[in-house]
């Protein structure tokens, strides 16, 4: 009995710790966003809240809830309320199943770094990613708005197309680790990365993830200056603080993925595991935020092609050669 | 205990079904069937199918849910400026309550019967590898001959759907 109660007590610990890191550090996504931003534009960024304006996270969080909850008066009153708080939980969710550490021993008791490890935990991934549109999508549609609206549709055809090629630039992955479970991914990558392995699928994934993002050069759903705010423009307070919330742990969970699928995940020399896989998660996130400093935002058209007519068949392609050379050396 | 849980889902299924078919608003129609695919998830992970409860979510209630919404929301079907005529509509979301309510309380229940996944594994359980395999050894014609109605459908709405002629405006140019 005793046991159970110890093995339960961590695993709450674990959980407990997970969320407040994943949150704390998505707050402190946005502040190290603005600060990058700032310095590639020549810029200062916030630095009047505490030191290096370190506190202005803190300070957000306090505008942001003491602002009014403002409801549209045409809105679709239930969907525009539960919305925002779907898509923030979808997006933390998703961190379930993403391993961030070798198994670690405490007490002579053995405890996996991973919140549960589904045998489909990739498709884990895949569902919950496709049902994060849910949140954009009712949000836009609720608020009864032509600027939301317009940002919803964009935003549902843009994560539909970009979701294939997503999905198809991980069938190599399963197919060289042989398992659906991130684990065991992990664990096949202990020499060489996939990213090394099959480059091809690499450059999908990571294309793909920036799209997933809605972040510029794929950020069609909330383009500023065509759509006010795209579909979270009815949204004031912390409702819009959730959205804007989700989307970081978004940015955080599609980093896991990339480090997880195609970066080896938590191997690497001298260092402990758990501090590989924040390195290079937040080398991944870095390399979002710089793609935004550099890119200007692709057109709605530009972007369909592109999705449909180069990504997806490179990914098909993908997929059937290496099945191809697997075959071919395994005989 | 799952027999409770079957029972429970199934139910859930049912009526968020019916709910789907008789919902005047389309969105909302949809939120109810994304409802019911849930429940039949649920079901399908209560079975032993873990392979297929994945899929029931991404394909159905991930793609082809999220298309339906799509169009509705691009043909404009919704009748938006109806929604503050009822004023505060308790009552008319009271039903979907009740069913998130009811299928996180199963959620719940499952993951509490078996949280590691481990001791629970009923001996109909189809790993990913044994589903493939079966899938793609045993059932291979049958899959085959499936997926090939899929691409005959696809031709199909191709050809439907193609441009006219004697338009002039740039072909796929339209979306």
């Amino acid at each position: 009995m005793t046991e159970q109660l110890i093995m339960l007590g961590l695993i709450l610990a674990k959980l407990g710790l997970i969320f407040i890191v994943i949150l704390t550090l998505a707050a402190y996504l946005v502040l190290a966003e603005r600060k990058i931003l700032a310095r590639m534009q020549l810029r200062y960024g916030p630095n009047r809240v505490g030191p290096f304006g370190m506190l202005q996270p803190l300070s957000d969080l306090i505008k942001l809830l003491t602002k009014e909850d403002f409801l549209p008066a045409a809105a679709d009153k239930w969907l525009f309320l539960i919305a925002p708080g779907l898509s923030a939980l979808t997006a933390l969710l998703t961190f379930a199943v993403i391993p961030f550490g070798p198994p670690l021993e405490i007490f002579g008791r053995t405890l996996p770094l991973v919140v549960i490890d589904l045998n489909i935990g990739l498709l884990y991934f895949l569902g919950l990613s496709s049902l994060a549109v849910y949140g954009m999508a009712l949000g836009g549609w609720a608020s009864n708005s032509k600027y939301a609206l317009l940002g919803s549709i964009r935003g549902l055809s843009q994560l539909i197309s970009y979701e294939l090629s997503m999905g198809l630039a991980v069938v190599p992955v399963v197919m060289m680790a042989r398992s659906f479970s991130l684990t065991e991914i992990v664990m096949a990558q202990a020499e060489i990365p996939y990213a090394l392995l099959n480059p091809p699928a690499f450059l999908i994934f990571l294309i793909s993830i920036v799209a997933e993002s809605k972040r510029i050069p794929f950020d069609m759903p909330e383009a500023e200056n065509e759509l006010v705010a795209g579909f979270h423009t009815e949204y004031s307070g912390m409702r819009f603080g959730l959205f804007f919330v989700g989307e970081y742990i978004n940015l955080i969970i599609l980093g896991s993925m990339l480090t997880v699928l195609f970066l080896g995940g938590w191997h690497g020399p001298w260092l402990p595991g758990v501090v590989w896989f924040s390195l290079k998660v937040l080398a991944v996130c870095f390399f979002f935020i710089w793609v935004r400093a550099s890119l200007p935002r692709l057109r709605y058209d530009q972007l369909m092609h592109f999705g449909w007519k180069v990504l997806l068949p490179l990914a098909l392609l993908n997929a059937l050669v290496t099945g191809a050379i697997l075959l071919w050396i395994g005989q | 205990m799952a027999t409770w849980m079957f029972y429970i889902l199934g139910a859930i299924t049912v009526v968020a079904t019916l709910l789907a078919i008789t919902q005047r608003n389309p969105v909302h129609a949809v939120i109810y069937l994304v409802n019911s695919f849930f429940a039949l998830a649920l079901l399908f992970f209560l079975l032993g199918a873990p392979l297929v409860a994945a899929w029931e979510v991404i394909i159905y209630a991930g793609a082809i849910m999220v298309l339906f919404l799509f169009i509705i929301m691009m043909l404009e079907i919704a009748p938006g400026v109806e929604a503050d005529r009822y004023g505060p509509n308790w009552l008319q979301w009271l039903p979907i309550l009740l069913l998130a309510a009811a299928l996180g309380i199963c959620t719940l229940l499952l993951t509490g019967l078996d949280p590691v996944g481990s001791n629970g594994v009923p001996h109909w359980y189809a790993s990913p590898r044994d589903f493939g395999y079966a899938l793609f050894k045993e059932y291979a014609l049958a899959i085959e001959v499936v997926s090939f109605q899929l691409l005959f459908a696809a031709v199909g709405a191709f050809y439907v759907g193609r441009p006219e002629r004697k338009s002039k405006s740039p072909a796929g140019g339209d979306r």
